[in-house]
Formats: C-alpha cells, structure tokens, sequence
C-alpha cells in the first residue's frame, strides 16, 4: 500500500549508491541480458512510436505513404479549430470535476471507514467494485438506468418528479459531458477511497488523542490531524488525476463519442476520429503534442515541487 | 493496513452517522450493479413497466440470446488467448526486469527505474498513432499476436515495480547460500528468487488480466476485425446493434462482468493490493 507513495518519492529522489565491488564485464553484460526482453519491448511499442508522434505532429500525413514535412501548420491550424477549444475546454472542465467531486468523496469515505470497527473489510470491498469492471460494462449500467424512456427517470416522473431525468441526459448538448462524468466518477472514487485509507491508516493514533484531549471536534481532527498526515497521498491522486484528465477517452468514446456535435467531444475521442476515421494522423499528432504537453506540464510541476522541498 | 480505529474506543464519540453515510455510499456503488443483473432477467417490457422489481419469470434465455447473437463462443476465445499470452508474457519479461533491477546491482540502474515511471505516464494518444500504422506495415493489424506485444509492453513496466518490491523484501542471505556453491545469475534467479517472489507474480498477474480483459482503446484499434475481437469490444458493438433490447444487452453486460466480478470476490486483497500500487496505470 505505502508504494503509491513509495512510487512518488521515486521520482523525486536520487538514491546514493552502495560501494561497488569490480565485476568481470562479461559477467556485466550477461547481468544486461535480463534486461533487453523489456526495453526492446518498450523500444519498439513505446519509445519509437512516441518519437515518432512527436515528429508526425509537424508534417501532413495520411498515416499512409511519405509525410510531408509542414512545419508548424497544424498547430496554426489547432489555433483556429473550434472543436479542438471546445475538445480542450471539456478537458478542463472534466479536471475541474474530478479534481474535487471524487477526491470530496475519496475522503468521506476513507474518513468515515477509518472510524469504524466492524465491516470496514466489506465497504472497502463494495466500494471497489465499479472500478474493476470494464468501462463497455460500467457504461452499459448507466446508459440503462439514465436512459429517459426505461430508467430511473420514467419512475421518477411517475412520482409526478418531471425534468430531470426523464430527459436524454447522454443526447442534449447541455448535459452530455457532464453525465459521462458522473458515470466515471461512479467508476472511480472507490479507487480513492481505498487509496486514502491506507494512507489514514498509517497516521499516528496519539495525534487523534491529543486533539480529543484538546476538545476538537471530528471535523476539526479531519482538518489538523488526518489531511495533513496525508497530504503526499493527496497531492500524488491530484497529479494522477491530472493526467488521467488529458487523456480521457474510453467513458467518452463508449457513451457519446463526442456527441452532439461536438458538445461533450474530448481531446482524446476527437484526436481519435481525426486519426482513424479522417485519416488526418499529421494533424491528430498535433493534438496528440498538446497533450502530452499537458502530462509534462503536470509531471514537471509536481517534481518541481519536490525538489524545491515541498512534502508532496 | 489493519482496521485501525482512529477515534480510540468510540466511547466519546458514536459511530453510527459513519454507518449511515458508509451504507449509503455502498448502496450507490453496488445498487447499479444488482440492477444490472436483476434486469438482465426481464423482458424488454417488464423492464419498461418494472424496473426496480425483482424479475417476474427471471427468463434465462436472455442469456442464451445474448451468448449466440453476441458472438461470445468467439470473443471469449479471443479474449482468454490475448490475456493469458499476455499474463505470461508480461510476468516474463517483467520478472527477468525485475530481478536485474533489484539484485543485480546494474550500472544505471535507477535511470531505468525512472524511466519505467516516465513511461507509464506517457499518453496512449501520442503512440498509438505511429504505432498503428508500423503495426499495419507489419502485418500485425488483426492479429492477437500484435495485441498481445503491445499489452505485453504496456504493463511489464508496472509489473516490473511491483515485482521489484517483492524481490527487494527476500533477504540476502538465501542468495548468498547460493552464490557460495557457484551458483550463476540466472541459476539464482531461477531456483531461489522466482520461486520466492511467487505471490508477487500472483498479484501482478492478476492485475494484468484484468487490465486486458477489460482493455477497450488499443482492442478496438488493432483488431477492428469482428472475427478477432475480444469480449469488451464486441460487447461495444453488441450494445449498439441491439440498443432497445435491454434485456439483452445487460445479459451480454453481465457475461463479461461475471468473471471479474467473482475473481475480484474471491481475491480481493490481492486485486486491491495490485491496482492501488500499480498507482499510475491502474
């Protein structure tokens, strides 16, 4: 459990090297052996194709043939396409979203499971669930149950409740991109409730006492005892969902695609329709570098932070 | 990770708003799942007219229907030949990785380490690309074996940290044994190391298959071929072809859920353990 933190104190850290005693260098090379199955693997599904979507970014190209090298046009180009602004601006609104409902529900959980003695196990459980089903499952749940004509709003409107979920929440413009949300949120905080109990777990229980003593109330011992204790924990869920955010794709795609017109379309679906059904892969690599810029950014700031001292 | 109660003997304060709110919370987690399986059940009108009930007549054909028409004597083929070669070979080259890493005192080694991290966070969007169009130069397109090299990469790097966490707990003195009576690298590896990095494996592979079994962007690029397709984007298409036909489409739903769900029943510590460490790519 300790390793989510363990992982980002990796990024940050540089470990002092033990003494080293002289190893034949055939001996070395055969040591190397055990590592060429992976990186010639991630050589060739990873590094090369990144390279090579950086690169493609700056050319027209049909994903067929030669590219021809354009320079920065397409990114000229992304400037003046309103589906990407609108794409990118979704992006930002779905950070937004999942940058405070699910870590506000992470917490609660977490908090209240810390609290109890009996059934922890099972609520823990519980919670988890939705997050190791399939997303063509988890969406197959909700596109039932939100569906305006059998679900949960035709019962509703019989109760005499009427507008609003008797409505097609995944078909109007207005509402589209933030009922895809809401079923990944349905699909994700569980993750992060089991995240932060671990993490809650591992708080000194004297701290809770002292504050009992002190006469603090359970929100006040949340406040100053748990959220500081956690904080490295927090703050690397904060990083992971920055990313995650960018690259978006699967609930969007499966649901709406983008749909309608354009009014819940993400970077990640519309990088993937200008890609694989416009043939446009040049430009598609243009979205593709902003992207990935947005992961670097985000990356970037994080071990920024650290190394200037911050205890994220 | 024990069940650590952080208000002491709950004498001072009571605990039962924690079990209302965390009742509630669990109802909104696992109530869409039960009405998912109670309405695969039903007729397409008893759903119109009953949603929230019990089933009538719990018609079973559903599932019959869902199991011909949705192909699944095909996908799920499919989908156990991508999860099980790429179980095996992630666990491979992540277990060879592994152990160079923590024990084998490799020059540059904390550079790979910091790689494996840059590489799980990489954007799928910025490769897949390129990597679509080398894989159909290569004939890979609509084929597992395509798939499963690339899952395969995916997750060794994941794998990799996990395993080298278990591998770095074993202590130094049964490697030490070894060396002793000359025991090679790979000997070593072999006979002391692998065997007892065993629940690791255990916990990396599940998560492996999970990963797969559920995987939708890079299955429904690489094998748009319905003849190749695994389960999840078969059901995809499924769920669009028969899209009034609820009954249906949530038994179909509830064929690729039943395995997770009980394998993640049955083993939950690990599954919990695996994903939440598996951090980035989880």
């Amino acid at each position: 459990m300790a390793t989510v933190q363990a992982t980002a104190q990796a990024t940050g850290a540089r470990k002092v090297k033990p003494n080293e005693q002289k190893i034949p260098l055939a001996r070395v090379l055969g040591r190397w052996a055990f590592m060429w199955p992976i990186l010639a693997l991630n050589l060739i599904v990873i590094v090369i194709p990144s390279i090579a979507g950086l690169g493609i970014a700056f050319t027209e190209w049909s994903g067929y043939g030669q590219p021809e090298f354009i320079g920065l046009a397409n990114f000229d180009r992304l400037m003046q396409d309103a589906v990407f602004f609108k794409s990118l601006s979704n992006n930002i609104v779905w950070t937004a979203i999942f940058l405070t409902i699910p870590i506000f529900m992470g917490l609660l959980g977490a908090y209240l499971l810390a609290g109890i003695k009996r059934g922890q196990m099972i609520f823990r459980v519980l919670y988890f669930i939705p997050f190791v089903l399939a997303s063509v499952v988890n969406a197959q749940v909700w596109r039932f149950l939100l569906h305006h004509r059998v679900g949960i709003g035709p019962w509703l409107a019989d109760l005499g409740i009427t507008d609003i979920l008797d409505v097609a929440l995944f078909g109007k413009a207005e509402t589209a991109l933030y009922t895809v949300a809401f079923v990944d949120i349905w699909h994700f905080w569980g993750f992060l409730v089991v995240i932060y109990l671990a993490a809650m777990s591992a708080v000194d229980v004297e701290l809770y006492e002292v504050a009992r003593l002190d006469g603090a109330s359970r929100f006040q011992q949340f406040r100053y005892v748990t959220l500081p204790s956690i904080r490295p924990t927090i703050v690397f869920t904060l990083l992971m969902i920055l990313i995650w955010s960018a690259t978006v794709f699967d609930y969007v795609y499966i649901l709406t695609s983008g749909k309608p017109a354009h009014a819940s379309e993400v970077m990640g679906t519309y990088l993937y329709e200008t890609a694989f059904f416009r043939f446009d892969a040049g430009y598609a690599g243009a979205i593709g570098v902003v992207m990935t810029l947005w992961v670097a950014l985000a990356v970037g700031g994080f071990v920024f932070l650290r190394r200037r001292g911050w205890d994220v | 990770m024990g069940r650590l109660n952080i208000f002491g003997s709950g004498r001072s304060q009571s605990t039962l708003p924690n079990y209302i709110i965390l009742i509630l919370l669990a109802l909104f987690a696992a109530l869409p799942i039960l009405l998912l399986v109670s309405n695969s059940l039903k007729s397409t009108s008893e759903i119109a007219s009953s949603p929230f009930a019990v089933p009538r007549d719990f018609l079973w054909s559903n599932y019959g229907e869902a199991f011909d028409k949705g192909n699944y004597a095909v996908t799920i083929r499919n989908s156990a030949i991508l999860t099980i070669s790429t179980i095996a070979g992630s666990l491979t080259v992540a277990g060879l990785a592994a152990y160079a890493l923590s024990r084998l005192k490799l020059k540059g080694s904390n550079v790979l380490s910091f790689y494996f991290l840059v590489g799980i966070g990489v954007p799928a969007q910025l490769f897949i690309i390129p990597l679509f169009f080398m894989w159909k130069q290569l004939g890979l397109v609509n084929t597992h074996v395509g798939l499963i090299i690339i899952y395969t990469a995916l997750q060794s790097p994941f794998a990799t940290y996990l395993l080298r966490s278990y591998m770095l707990s074993i202590p130094e003195e049964f490697v030490d044994a070894a060396k002793i009576d000359g025991a090679s690298d790979w000997q070593v590896f072999r006979h002391i190391i692998a065997p007892l990095t065993g629940p690791g494996f255990l916990t990396a592979g599940l998560v492996i298959g999970l990963f797969t079994w559920n995987e939708f962007l890079f299955a429904v690029t690489f094998l748009p071929e319905k003849e190749f397709k695994p389960v999840a984007t078969s059901l995809y298409a499924f769920q669009g072809r028969f899209s009034r036909d609820w009954g249906l489409t949530n038994a179909g739903s509830v064929i690729m859920m039943a395995p997770v769900l009980i394998l993640f029943l049955a083993l939950q510590r690990r599954f919990i353990e695996g994903l939440t460490q598996g951090g980035l790519k989880a």
